[in-house]
């Protein structure tokens, strides 16, 4: 085969980054990652948490935190999903979650939602004013007692969250359960009429 | 005509006019009335335990059941019965082990978007979940690689869910859906006919694309200087090859086809620059590198097609129409997105353009290329045969509607390269999963859905003996299928690999014990011909033609040939090798 070889034949300088934005050599452009809460209804049905967690790996979507329950319509389950990616990422995660057949509809919170997660933590039953101190400082309250150890429940956001599992260190935490992130839109908007 | 059909043949003459269909009266009957509401006039499977209900109720049918050897066969001719006729294929399989040989079929179809539906028996609901015999979780294993997988759990609904499986399949961007049936419920008694097949509620299909996107799209491909279209295999799905000629030749853009869109335009057009990507032709890999406006239609910019996403089209604005939202912008990012059917798309698009770009020096640059990197390959008389010519003499003696099917390797390549491709569906390879083993069942299918088509199938020997075994299905059914082996005696897509980039470390690729495959087409009770001399190339061909059933052409090919021209993997398009110094340069 005849033609130029490969170093001498036309092409223009422009690149792609590697999510195939082109380049401006102006100003560079790069998505860092960032957090995002995914709040997605799902038809409450067998079988949907481990196909859209399956998604997730599949996928590779850096899943922060997943939290399903019913809502008050029987047929319909929520999830809320954490996620940290860049903004591309997070656009490919929203669109492959909703060509899934279970899902309803799926929408990004904007950052101001509300956002909570429950921990229960227990701690050695040996100072329990003490731990009771500390659980009210956090908002929480001891839920089980007795002479060995006492469980506290508490909710917040994870950072608080983590910030009181720190705290509780000093009792010589024993267990900790906790939710992970459930999340809704602040005001009136739901996620039926928004999405 | 299929077994149970000859068996039938009497009985179903004398009820000919018999209309009325009987009322179903069990979960499997309600399955098969779902499928004949549907259209479905083929079935693909293999018999088992816990599909045999089914299988029971449909001997009572007019579909066709066509045995395969191994049920991987029958996926693979299901989908490819989907691609040729555009309908959903469909495929059955017994629990357990029947289930897991279909799963290869089922990412194949999914990579490749095409339609498939694939039923399989499951053991009773009681037993579900106690590792009973034959027991696998069906729907857990193909939920990746299918739009959906379904459980049945209840006979009075298990047909609508077979039709909505249908529905699913083949509606917005079609793929393989699956319908896990446990026998309890297919043998459960139900009185209620399926409704009709209807996609979920929750699934949605875009039609058009919003009209001021398209015109803005269309303002920047009138305004480009160096326009291309890039057409994917979703052009062929929507049956919008029409809309795409009328387009382009309307407003005179050199049209580049992905691999999976190869037919959806006329290669022997000027416009054509044939297919891009790491085998495509060096005039459509250059055109790629330097467009400043790319329409790409039903792709999803497949690496293979890429090279490396960084020097993927550096200059181009991307014009990126798709079905499928989540495809915009996963690879590549599209400067203007349209989110919409393409065949829809491509009209609006046509009646948005303000004018036709001025790309004059662009089309001749375009058409130097062609002169300067044609595809080429030399044939000196004494050495063995060059598998190029074999594709190329046989592309030249048949009709534009020939159909071919191939395997996976280098063999698909050449076949792609040098086969020359007018009609839509008229190309059936696997390419997302690159499945060898592809070629042989896909005959059988894609035969079924166009039986006045000729059907050749260029196979490797690799890719061949990977599912042989389904020439018996071809001469029990008299397909008139021509495959060709193009045997070098190796896997040689992997030795070209190991030689380019394992310093020649030629580990596992070499197959010196293959069997001649003449004599085992004739074994099959097919037609088997050796073909090692460039004299005797068309008279082969022509007498495989000729032949009325399935014939075997073992072409003994020179098996140092090579696949060029070559995108190294993640490589940049615009420096493709045309030969090995050129990959040492890269
Ligand atoms: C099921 C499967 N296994 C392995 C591979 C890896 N592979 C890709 S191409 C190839 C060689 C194919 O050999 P053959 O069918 O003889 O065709 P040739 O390249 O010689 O034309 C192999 C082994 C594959 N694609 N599919």
């Amino acid at each position: 085969m005849p033609g130029p070889a490969p170093d001498e034949r036309m092409r223009p300088d422009g690149r792609r980054n590697t999510q195939g934005i082109r380049i401006d050599p102006e100003a560079e452009v790069t998505h860092e990652p960032r957090e995002a809460v995914l709040s997605a209804l799902v038809k409450h049905e067998p079988g949907v948490l481990s196909e859209v967690s399956s998604l997730f790996s599949r996928r590779q979507f850096n899943i922060e935190s997943l939290t399903v329950g019913p809502t008050h319509d029987d047929g319909v389950a929520r999830m809320t999903i954490v996620i940290e990616e860049p903004q591309p990422g997070i656009e490919q995660a929203k669109k492959q979650l909703r060509k899934l057949v279970p899902t309803i509809s799926v929408t990004e919170l904007d950052q101001q939602n509300t956002r909570r997660e429950l921990a229960l933590i227990k701690v050695s039953g040996e100072k329990p004013d003490d731990v009771n101190a500390v659980a009210d400082m956090y908002g929480g309250q001891a839920v089980d007692v007795t002479a060995e150890s006492v469980t506290v429940e508490l909710t917040g956001s994870k950072q608080k969250i983590d910030a009181a599992v720190g705290a509780f260190e000093q009792f010589d935490v024993q267990e900790v359960v906790r939710t992970g992130t459930a999340a809704l839109e602040r005001g009136a908007d739901t996620l039926e009429n928004d999405d | 005509m299929s077994e149970r059909a000859s068996v039938q043949a009497d009985e179903a003459d004398a009820d000919e006019d018999e209309e009325e269909q009987a009322p179903v009266t069990t979960g499997a009957q309600s399955v098969v009335r779902a499928l004949e509401n549907a259209g479905a006039e083929y079935v693909f499977g293999v018999q088992g335990g816990a599909i045999m209900p089914v299988y029971d109720a449909l001997y009572d049918s007019e579909i066709d059941h066509v045995t395969m050897a191994h049920e991987q066969g029958a996926s693979h001719a299901a989908d490819a019965f989907g691609i040729v006729s555009g309908e959903p294929g469909v495929c059955f399989a017994t629990s357990g082990p029947g289930a897991t040989n279909l799963v290869t079929g089922l990412a194949d179809a999914n990579m490749d978007s095409d339609p498939v539906i694939a039923l399989t028996g499951q053991v009773p609901t009681d037993f579900v979940g106690n590792d009973a015999f034959q027991e696998t979780d069906t729907v857990g294993i193909t939920q990746p690689v299918t739009k959906h997988s379904y459980f049945a759990d209840d006979a009075d609904t298990v047909g609508t869910e077979v039709g909505e499986a249908w529905a699913l399949a083949n509606e917005g961007r079609q793929g393989p859906t699956l319908v896990d049936l446990p026998k309890d419920i297919t043998k459960g008694e139900t009185e209620i006919e399926p409704a009709p097949p209807k996609k979920p509620d929750t699934y949605d299909v875009p039609e058009e694309a919003d009209d001021e996107d398209v015109q803005e799209a269309a303002d920047a491909l009138a305004a480009a200087q160096r326009p291309v279209v890039l057409a994917g295999g979703g052009v062929i799905k929507a049956d919008a090859a029409d809309a795409l000629r009328d387009f382009a030749f309307e407003y005179e853009i050199p049209v580049i086809t992905t691999m999976p869109g190869i037919g959806s335009f006329p290669e022997d057009h000027e416009l054509s620059l044939e297919w891009a990507g790491m085998h495509g032709t060096g005039y459509a890999n250059m055109a790629i590198t330097n467009t400043d406006c790319m329409l790409a239609i039903g792709t999803r910019f497949d690496d293979r097609l890429t090279g490396g996403i960084d020097s993927f089209a550096p200059d181009a604005d991307i014009v990126h129409v798709d079905i499928d939202p989540a495809e915009i912008s996963k690879n590549v990012h599209a400067d203007y997105p349209l989110i919409g059917d393409a065949r829809a798309t491509l009209r609006q698009l046509y009646d948005a353009m303000p004018s036709a770009p001025d790309a004059d020096e662009w089309r001749e640059q375009c058409q130097e290329w062609k002169a300067e990197y044609p595809m080429d390959y030399e044939t000196p008389d004494d050495e063995p045969l060059k598998p190029q010519y074999v594709v190329e003499r046989f592309s030249d003696l048949t009709p534009d509607d020939t159909i071919v099917c191939t395997g996976v390797g280098q063999h698909q390549m050449w076949a792609s390269q040098f086969w020359e491709f007018t009609e839509p569906r008229t190309w059936v390879s696997s390419h997302g999963l690159g499945t060898m083993g592809y070629g042989a069942p896909a005959a059988i299918g894609a035969k079924l859905a166009a039986p006045d088509q000729e059907v050749v199938c260029f196979d490797g020997d690799g890719s061949f003996l990977m599912t042989v075994q389904e020439l018996s299905v071809a001469v029990r059914e008299n397909l008139d299928i021509t495959y060709v082996v193009l045997n070098n005696e190796a896997v040689g897509m992997v030795r070209q690999w190991q030689d380019a980039f394992h310093e020649g470390r030629r580990m596992a690729s070499e197959y010196p014990w293959i069997p001649e495959f003449d004599k085992l087409a004739e074994a099959f009770g097919a037609r088997g011909f050796r073909l090692e001399e460039y004299d005797d190339v068309e008279e082969t061909i022509q007498a495989a033609r000729e032949y009325d059933g399935p014939s075997v052409v073992d072409a003994i090919i020179d098996p140092a040939e090579n696949v060029y021209p070559m995108v190294p993997s993640g490589g940049d398009n615009g420096l493709f090798a045309l030969n090995e110094r050129h990959l040492e340069q890269l």
